[in-house]
């Protein structure tokens, strides 16, 4: 999606931030340092954040303030996240919260 | 960051209400430290800007100036710490938070408030978002929630955001109802809606007031109010408000792709055969706001329902008291309303703390009074109003559960 460099009521961010990369379910992604990483995700073109535990269905950013926990994606080193509220780092690697086998949810799903 | 000496005041929440607050309070010499689990402060007044008489008001430049004031008087503020444990022992708070804990005499609870949804059929699709989402998105992140978007609820955060986003360039396909479901109501049919935004004339005066002094006669009188709402909608700087079209379903395989609309009667049912699809690539529900409380509930404060507050809320007087001792609450906590009144309402929480803690002398009568005074002029005068009636609602609140005593350890229930 596309960013919003000077916007036409706020102006331009006022503390530019550093472009930086980092990796998403194995592919090399570019970003922006400090911004959430759900933003820079979504700046990339990705809206699938996580795979519901059970059904398996995509399911991406729904509140954007750390509420709904829609978004939760594994980040190594920091384990499961909500993307709206953590800041990206360079060279983070991240991939998208996993559907569960069904011998830990339990349920059996077509 | 565990603390020994504990803080004077703990502010959880650096939007509007907790900065006004920790302004105030920090002015009177406590030590105030504000934690928020947002990355940056500020609130969702960050992302907040709208026309007013003929100027821009920017919540950015507003939350500037408190954080300027917040750093000039010492105030500590701790971002990207989440609150998940409060708990009084021996006069002194501790609260647990993801970034460790931290102590304080006296709390005050400034969370703001949470967004209600709508849920309908694809709604857990990507690209589908709280209105929220999208303001903070664009606003506060700069980045589009999409490219075309259609916004599904009538309320006064449709409104103001509608015309945010397209400001920033994102396209609106238009504003249209939920279906009326069992979470929606009645507000979700066109004449509930149409009640509703008759609160908002002032926005956006002139498309407003033609279309409601025709259906103000109209309203109460079932299924002729729809007769004054044209089929195409009613275009409100330049986004169509589409009073008489519901959303019946978002489809698409792994993200948004289109929402199929229908046409409604007065009573909000779908007129057959008239369904058709919206191409869309981003969906924004707008369900209006709930104070967001639990961290309330959790320090053991008893709550009531409020329907023009916005649901429960926790029990306060007039000054901003809890019945738990050393427990405090200032904005939307205490019912929505908009950031202005949460500001006069967080240096009126400062006001009533530093009262009770005898910092304020022979004047702390007159000093809280003046605070109060100033909570409701700013609310009589308040441009955006959520809710209708709340100045009432308000007064009776008061009336009817502000009277509490203070309880050393816990609460009784009241009544």
């Amino acid at each position: 999606m596309d960013r919003i460099e000077n916007h036409p009521i706020l102006g331009p961010r006022k503390s530019a931030r550093e472009p930086v990369d980092f990796t998403f379910n194995g592919e090399k992604v570019a970003g922006l340092k400090g911004e959430p990483i759900a933003a820079a995700l979504l700046a990339a073109g990705i809206r699938t954040l996580r795979r519901h535990e059970e059904s398996g269905s995509p399911r991406g950013l729904y509140c954007s303030i750390g509420h709904c926990m829609e978004c939760r994606l594994n980040v190594q080193g920091k384990g499961l996240v909500r993307a709206c509220l953590t800041p990206l780092e360079a060279g983070m690697y991240i991939s998208e919260g996993e559907r569960l086998p069904n011998e830990i949810t339990g349920r059996r799903l077509p | 960051m565990t603390q020994v000496n504990p803080y004077d005041l703990l502010i959880v929440g650096a939007g509007p209400a907790g900065l006004s607050a920790a302004v105030e309070a920090a002015g009177h010499d406590l030590r105030v430290a504000v934690v928020d689990e947002f990355p940056e402060p500020g609130g969702r007044m960050i992302g907040q800007f709208h026309e007013e008489k003929g100027h821009w008001w920017v919540g950015r430049q507003v939350a500037e100036q408190l954080l300027d004031r917040c750093s000039a008087l010492g105030v500590k503020i701790r971002c990207g710490a989440s609150v998940h444990s409060i708990l009084r022992s021996d006069d002194v708070w501790v609260l647990k938070t993801s970034e460790g804990s931290m102590q304080a005499r006296n709390v005050l609870l400034a969370t703001g408030s949470a967004e209600i949804p709508h849920p309908l059929p694809g709604w857990t699709l990507p690209g589908v978002m709280s209105i929220g989402a999208a303001q903070v998105m664009a606003n506060v992140h700069y980045v589009k929630p999409g490219r075309r978007g259609l916004i599904i609820g009538v309320n006064v955060l449709a409104m103001a955001i509608s015309q945010e986003l397209s400001v920033s360039g994102v396209s609106i396909a238009g504003i249209v109802l939920p279906g009326i479901g069992p979470i929606t109501g009645k507000e979700a049919s066109p004449k509930e809606s149409l009640q509703q935004l008759m609160g908002l004339a002032h926005l956006a005066p002139s498309p407003l007031m033609r279309i409601g002094g025709k259906a103000v006669n109209a309203l109460g009188m079932a299924g002729l109010v729809s007769r004054f709402i044209p089929r195409s909608g009613i275009k409100i700087w330049d986004i169509p408000l589409r009073l008489r079209t519901v959303a019946v379903s978002i489809n698409g395989r792994s993200q948004v792709q289109s929402v199929t609309l229908a046409d409604v009667n007065g009573e909000g049912a779908v007129i057959p055969g008239s369904h058709r699809e919206e191409l869309v690539d981003f969906v924004a529900i707008a369900g209006g706001l709930y104070p967001l409380a639990e961290l309330a509930s959790v320090a053991g404060c008893p709550f009531v329902y409020a329907e023009e507050l916005g649901g429960h809320v926790p029990v306060h007087d007039e000054q901003m008291r809890t019945p738990v001792e050393g427990l405090y609450v200032a904005g939307n906590i205490t019912g929505i309303e908009s950031a202005l009144v949460a500001m006069a309402q967080g240096r009126l929480a400062a006001a009533t703390i530093c009262a009770d803690a005898g910092l304020l002398g022979q004047h702390h009568e007159r000093e809280v009074l003046e605070a109060m005074q100033h909570v409701r002029r700013v609310r009589a005068t308040a441009l955006i109003q959520f809710r209708p009636g709340i100045q009432e609602a308000r007064e009776q609140f008061y009336r009817k559960w502000g009277g509490f005593q203070r309880e050393k350890h816990g609460i009784k229930e009241q009544g």
